[in-house]
């Protein structure tokens, strides 16, 4: 079947098998910044923007999203806040191996439109489905705290 | 020092966060074919036949094997030394399958939806055998896991598979029974620590391809390339030289991807078929699949005089390996010989027990390999004995630990899988460890205070040691490249899993030659092009790649003399290089100008050096750990307020990074302590199979990490810097175990603590 997503301000007509996952059109794409790590909705590193907001792409059927706005990391590259982001991530060193970094990051742009000053405990809150097994989540925080410029 | 001990950012940070494709599926070639695994529904069952006709009939399925199809040569998945520690157990698909989630066959289709149709179409028949589910119970059992008579494991492991053991060892040190007599205090207890999932967020994933030259390629997300390629040259039956393997950016490892698991199954298809195929393993695959860590018992036994001076520790441990002997007797091994030389003023000492087969999914490595286990049993009973002495227990650790400058008999009797190496601990800071973590969790006030209330509060400490690398085993080597514009290529064997060792390989060689970071280009790493190296485990990188990358820079800071002095036509006692200029008296020419002139003009020769290393030891990196917690007394719940680690780990190369090891680190040891459980059925089918029911520490379960390094110089680390890949994960189970007790008077015994065993404890204590 056929289906129309406007991928980073790209409107795209794409051929998907009913049932195939937003995430797996996605990967088949080429945006390869959304990544498939537990098929099962848990953790969070195939985070994209539906119409702005953050879903789980491996819980969402293609077919479901026909006719909206999905944004992957590869369409806020040039945006400040993903610098600035991205930014504090790294000079806290808290991209270790990257994986779910673009989920993360994704949902902390979000964050950034949704939340005004965000307190220690509503980032927390709002990220808990982005998993990570490398940091230990507490530099991730650092970073994203910094971005806020939030005192603790 | 300008380029190490700097937190500059990781090299290939802005790729990984931007979503460059860069891990093994994103580079896969888009018309390789779908390979899926048919695995087994039976924990052990012998296969009476397998129709495959109507699977190959489907449309889109290109091929299919099973046992009937592939080289039977037994080898061992575990990624380690050669010759190699693990015994032969395993063929590529068996006539046996030894638990749910064993290879029955493989399935190459144009499409995952084409390969699932196909796996559901293969019928097969089972003779369903009777397992063993029990690690208790395994050795001698009725029901033998390897009964194939092609077992074969080196000579220096003892292996017995008819008794269903994969391995046993014994050591001893003085008079064991006789100390235990004359001690005034005795302890004897008994402690369980339960097999761990990894959860690296990447999936592992592997594809293939046969290039122009007819050789096999395969591109893996591996933390050992060279032992993948040296692996399946055995399982598969070609030649090293045919073989070819490629790491690209690795998504976590943590010991997970220390072996090899879908490599065999896509390098078969394509060389069955010629053409690509590719693997991406499901979350399910991966837990019922892969590794897990060891489960182990430990019976320990602990003799000291009423002042706390510690005549004998005597620890009897068994540990599941599960249904294949992956790292089954150095596991084992480095339980007792990561932990027991802290302890190094016994009168003696006393390690042994046996690796079990189970049926269970296979173990095998994972951060900490064998030392958490231990630890969380050793610093447990630690923390009985202080109590039956009456003495606080940081006291006890500073009567009975390890100093600087001081050695144990234990480093040279045990190594991993063999012998090990004598060694003077030449950069040990534990003492200054305990004491800054005792003065950052406010220990006195808090291990002292009153405890009442429904809420109550508690600390616990433990210490622990690790080792940076395995000494005269683990190789590694580099290649440094000088190029016309005078940056530097280094082609490394190590791999970056995650942990930003490109970065801090790259600082290393910089600060040997006086330049910047930037202008070292990495790669790592691809057996056809980087020079070998054993991979990134037994927190190696820093302390054996990072030494082979300091040899490997300072024979390059002699080439560029050479070159200099024939450029200037002087002898090389006259020319120095300052990392931007080669000097000769009043005559300088600049790095690059030279360069250029070495490629395009006189004298021309490419400059490059390959620098090797081999530890003759193996520096352990300390720590202290101290957690706050605070239990309910209504529910049992526990809540790890502040978790303290103060770490020696030389001098840190990128303390960014070091501290990110450190705090991810802990993060696991938190989840084996308090939440992470493999659950099967009593069937051996594992319940715990996704992230749902597998519960890993999410942000809000990781409340305070505080971690500060402190610096020691390791002499014989590149820039005094000894590991820290692992130690952080030591000490969370015990620190943990122990501030629980000190809050409410109960000891759990077995990991993980749940509300549930709290809560029981509390009721049997009244």
């Amino acid at each position: 079947m056929k289906i129309t997503l406007t991928i980073n301000n790209t409107k795209r007509e794409v051929e998907i098998s009913p049932s195939e996952f937003l995430l797996d059109v996605l990967r088949r794409l080429n945006y390869s910044s959304v990544k498939k790590g537990c098929d099962t909705g848990t953790c969070g590193v195939c985070t994209v923007l539906m119409d702005g907001k953050p879903v789980l792409s491996c819980s969402i059927l293609a077919a479901s999203a026909d006719g909206h706005e999905i944004t992957t990391i590869e369409g806020i590259e040039k945006d400040p806040e993903f610098k600035n982001i991205s930014n504090a991530l790294l000079e806290e060193g808290a991209d270790q191996c990257g994986f779910c970094s673009p989920g993360l990051i994704l949902n902390v742009y979000a964050m950034g439109k949704e939340l005004k000053n965000p307190t220690e405990d509503e980032i927390k809150k709002y990220l808990v489905g982005n998993l990570c097994r490398c940091t230990g989540y507490v530099p991730q925080l650092r970073a994203i705290k910094k971005y806020f410029e939030v005192k603790a | 020092m300008k380029e190490v001990k700097s937190s500059i950012k990781k090299v290939d940070g802005i790729g990984l966060v931007s979503g460059k494709p860069v891990y093994t599926d994103d580079l896969a070639p888009k018309n390789a074919l779908i390979v899926k695994v048919l695995r087994s529904p039976h924990a052990f069952a012998r296969i009476k036949n397998i129709d495959t006709k109507e699977a190959e009939s489907l449309d889109g399925v290109e091929c299919i094997l099973t046992y009937k199809d592939v080289p039977k040569n037994r080898f061992t998945r575990a990624g380690q030394g050669y010759p190699e520690p693990s015994p032969y157990d395993k063929y590529i698909f068996d006539e046996y399958v030894r638990y749910v989630g064993d290879e029955v066959a493989a399935v190459a289709a144009k499409d995952e939806y084409t390969a699932e149709k196909a796996l559901k179409l293969i019928k097969v028949e089972y003779e369903v055998l009777e397992p063993v589910l029990d690690f208790e119970k395994s050795k001698g059992s009725k029901s033998i896991i390897h009964p194939e008579k092609d077992f074969q494991s080196e000579g220096f492991i003892s292996s017995d598979p008819k008794n269903n053991i994969a391995a046993t060892y014994e050591m001893s040190i003085g008079n064991i029974e006789e100390e235990i007599k004359k001690s005034e205090v005795v302890i004897k207890e008994r402690f369980y620590t339960q097999a761990q999932a990894h959860v690296m967020m990447e999936p592992h994933s592997a594809y293939s391809y046969i290039d122009m030259q007819g050789r096999l390629v395969v591109v893996s997300s591996t933390q050992v390339p060279f032992h993948v390629r040296r692996i399946l040259s055995r399982a598969l039956d070609i030649p090293i030289k045919n073989i070819r393997v490629i790491k690209p950016r690795v998504g976590g490892g943590f010991g997970g991807k220390q072996g090899i698991h879908g490599e065999p199954y896509v390098a078969l298809i394509t060389l069955k078929t010629g053409k690509p195929a590719k693997i991406y393993y499901t979350r399910k695959e991966v837990f019922e699949s892969t590794y897990t860590r060891h489960a182990m018992r430990f019976d320990i036994t602990i003799g000291a005089d009423k002042n706390g001076k510690i005549n004998v520790i005597d620890v009897k441990g068994l540990s599941d390996t599960g249904a294949y002997g992956e790292h089954a007797l150095t596991t084992f091994m480095v339980a007792g010989s990561k932990v027991l030389p802290m302890y190094n003023k016994v009168k003696a000492v006393r390690f042994g027990g046996d690796v079990v087969y189970t049926n269970h999914p296979s173990a095998g490595a994972y951060r900490g390999y064998g030392a958490i286990q231990a630890n969380f049993a050793i610093e447990s009973a630690m923390d009985i004995l202080a109590h039956k002495l009456n003495i606080d227990p940081v006291k006890l650790r500073k009567i009975n630990m390890i100093r600087e400058k001081e050695t144990s008999p234990i480093f040279k009797i045990m190594g991993e899988g063999r012998e090990g190496v004598e060694m003077i601990v030449n950069s040990c800071k534990l003492d200054e460890c305990i004491e800054k973590g005792v003065k950052k969790i406010d220990w006195e006030n808090k291990f002292s205070s009153k405890k009442e209330g429904k809420k109550v509060k508690g600390v616990g400490m433990a210490i622990a040691m690790q080792g940076s690398g395995i000494a005269k085993i683990d190789m590694a080597s580099a290649t440094l490249k000088l190029n016309d514009d005078g940056s530097f290529n280094l082609l490394i064997g190590a791999t970056d899993i995650g942990t930003g060792s490109d970065t801090i390989l790259s600082q290393i060689a910089a600060e040997v030659l006086n330049v910047p970071t930037d202008d070292i280009i990495p790669y790592s790493s691809d057996t056809d092009i980087t020079p070998f190296d054993t991979g990134a485990y037994a927190s190696s990188t820093t302390y054996v790649s990072g030494n082979a990358v300091r040899i490997a820079a300072e024979k390059m800071k002699k080439e560029i003399i050479k070159a200099g002095a024939e450029y200037f036509e002087v002898s090389e006692e006259k020319v120095s290089f300052n990392g931007k200029e080669i000097i000769a008296g009043e005559n300088k020419i600049t790095l690059k100008k030279l360069a250029e002139i070495l490629y395009y003009n006189e004298n021309q020769k490419q400059l490059s050096v390959t620098g090797s290393y081999v530890g003759e030891e193996s520096p352990p990196p300390f720590m202290a750990g101290f957690a706050e917690v605070e239990v309910d007394t209504e529910t049992g719940k526990v809540d790890l307020i502040n978790y303290v680690a103060v770490v020696d780990c030389g001098t840190p190369i990128n303390p960014n990074l070091a501290k990110v090891q450190v705090e991810g680190g802990l993060a696991q040891g938190i989840g084996m302590a308090m939440y992470e459980e493999v659950i099967y059925d009593k069937n051996g089918r594992l319940l715990t199979n996704n992230l749902m029911n597998y519960k890993i520490p999410s942000r809000v379960d990781i409340n305070k990490l505080d971690v500060e390094l402190v610096e020691s110089y390791e002499p014989s680390g590149p820039f005094g810097a000894k590991s820290v890949g692992e130690i952080g994960i030591d000490t969370p189970p015990a620190a943990i175990a122990n501030a629980i007790f000190n809050a409410i008077g109960v000891r759990i015994k077995d990991l993980p603590i749940t509300p549930e065993k709290v809560l029981k404890a509390l009721k049997n204590k009244k």
